[in-house]
């Protein structure tokens, strides 16, 4: 993979804001097409409001936001996937219909169900995925029946199957058992290279950004007014660009690329 | 032993749940046959022989004005009213709930007057709906559908506006429209919940359709036992109320084990 490709996503000047209380300022960010951007950073500074407004469900206060060159329509659409921590995936719904749903809604606009050939088409579609997931035994189990790591194969295996352009994962892994992360860790990596997806990954665990991301940002508080902490926002205050080794992600396989900075530093810091 | 660690298994629970039932029975037995020593015409605590007397009448012999078996007339009008009224405020409240839960727009617009409908005492409005509909079956049916539906649509409501918002974030971000996201993700979860507020509303529903008949009617449950108060017949108000609780717990649980069977990952199916 290359990994210096064209810009996918760039963000001009953007601020957010909810009344006088500043979250994001001032932020430009360029994203390859095929990165793994993590981001990490404090709690309140911003790191959901940013994937929020990547994800179009927030419009910025100010600025703007090209994927490929365009602005993006101030709303979600089926060109940004998405992972939540938790409720991503429908309760009402076997694991198959769940990942069936996106294609259903593209194909029968008005009744959002196929039938016959199509379904069957659909189902094979889906059944792949949820095989490249790890999920293939376990399509017909509605998802409280299953544990909270196969949830999110599941939820993952839903967004993907949309060939979205960025893939939004927001603390995806923060419930889970430290075992099953690791396996998630293992699997979202394969994926990542078999899809050539472009990922932005929220994450308060360091050591997850530093050993899956390509990228990780850190967004914290320039400036500080301790009479009025709500007037300054974040900004991505740490960029580095990490080299990835070739081998499936195992645990401290990542060397920083041209930065003055250890990563001792950048977690203190954080 | 601590009394909340303490499980009762299926017979036990059987068992203890009968009990106070059972001595419940046992005490109006009791003070009825003292009421009868005392005085062999009494009329306030009948016996079950008087009882099955008092019934007997209206189960078995034909009406001599109308020729109809009075309990089985009875008890048809009673649920035809009750059927029409349940099942016109349940489809109401789901359409209305759905719209009103998962469009903002339309929420703004007719939130306030549901809140407006559903705080009216709907027997305030009874003498309006007779006075606009007649005495005849539509203003009891109307009565049901007033009563209970505002609750019902607000509760629906209140249910699809709640589902958590990563879930219609993530059907729009696999493409669905505000309609699929209506048909697909919010209609299919507000079902369990319907089922839920119909079978609450089965209370509020029995007491608007005895209202109903008690100030109004020719025939059904409430209608006799308002007739029969007047000659102090507790052998046939008895019996009629036993019946209607009866109906009433067949409904909760054919209600229960239906939305059982049909949305089985909305009753506890854990991994």
């Amino acid at each position: 993979m290359n990994a210096r490709a064209e810009t996918l996503l760039s963000l001009r000047d953007v601020w957010v804001e909810y009344g006088d209380k500043i979250v994001l300022e001032k932020v430009d960010l360029d994203i390859e097409a095929g990165s793994f951007v993590s981001i990490i950073g404090p709690s309140g500074a911003g790191k959901s409001s940013l994937l929020r407004i990547v994800l179009g469900q927030e419009v910025p206060t100010r600025g703007s936001i090209l994927l490929d060159g365009t602005p993006l329509t101030p709303e979600c659409g089926p060109d940004r996937g998405v992972v939540f921590q938790r409720y991503s995936v429908f309760p009402h719904l076997s694991v198959l219909r769940n990942t069936v749903f996106g294609l259903e809604c593209e194909k029968a606009p008005l009744t959002a169900r196929l039938f016959g050939k199509a379904r069957r088409a659909a189902e094979a579609e889906a059944a792949e995925m949820l095989h490249a997931v790890g999920l293939g035994d376990s399509m017909h189990l509605y998802p409280a029946q299953m544990s909270g790591g196969m949830q999110q194969r599941l939820a993952i295996a839903q967004a993907l199957i949309k060939r979205p352009r960025i893939l939004l994962l927001d603390e995806p892994f923060g419930a889970l058992d430290p075992g099953i992360r690791a396996d998630m860790h293992t699997l979202i990596t394969k994926l990542w290279r078999d899809y050539s997806l472009t990922i932005i990954m929220v994450t308060h665990d360091i050591r997850e950004a530093f050993s899956l991301g390509t990228r990780v940002l850190a967004l914290d508080k320039r400036r500080h007014d301790p009479h009025a902490p709500h007037r300054f926002g974040a900004t991505a205050v740490y960029d580095l660009p990490l080299r990835r080794d070739e081998q499936p992600a195992s645990e401290g396989i990542v060397v920083v690329a041209d930065t003055p900075l250890s990563i001792e530093e950048t977690i203190r810091h954080g | 032993m601590r009394w909340v660690n303490r499980q009762i298994d299926r017979s036990g629970r059987i068992l203890l749940g009968s009990l106070p039932i059972l001595l419940l029975v046992l005490l109006y037995l009791f003070l009825a046959a003292q009421r009868h020593a005392a005085n062999p015409m009494d009329k306030i605590l009948p016996l079950p022989t008087g009882m099955a007397q008092g019934m007997a009448a209206l189960l078995f012999q034909p009406d001599q004005l109308t020729g109809q078996l009075i309990f089985w007339a009875d008890t048809l009008a009673s649920l035809q009213r009750l059927g029409i009224g349940l099942g016109i405020a349940t489809v109401s409240a789901l359409v209305v709930g759905l719209v009103l839960g998962i469009l903002p727009p339309v929420r703004a617009t007719f939130g306030p007057l549901v809140t407006g409908i559903a705080v009216i005492p709907p027997i305030a409005l009874l003498p309006i709906l007779f006075i606009a509909l007649g005495l005849g079956e539509t203003a009891k049916v109307a009565l049901i559908v007033i009563g209970i539906a505002p609750v019902m649509v607000r509760d629906i409501m209140a249910h699809v506006s709640a589902l958590p918002r990563e879930q219609i974030i993530k059907a729009q971000t696999l493409g669905a429209s505000s309609w699929q996201i209506m048909i697909r993700v919010a209609l299919p979860q507000a079902m369990p919940r319907l089922f839920h507020a119909v079978k609450l509303a089965l209370g509020p529903a029995w007491v608007f359709l005895i209202s109903a008949e008690a100030i109004a009617s020719d025939v059904g449950l409430g209608y006799r036992i308002f007739l029969v108060r007047r000659y102090l017949s507790m052998d046939v108000i008895i019996p009629y109320v036993a019946w209607i609780a009866l109906l009433a717990i067949l409904m909760d649980v054919a209600l229960t084990v239906l939305s059982q069977r049909l949305y089985p990952w909305a009753h506890g199916a854990s991994h």
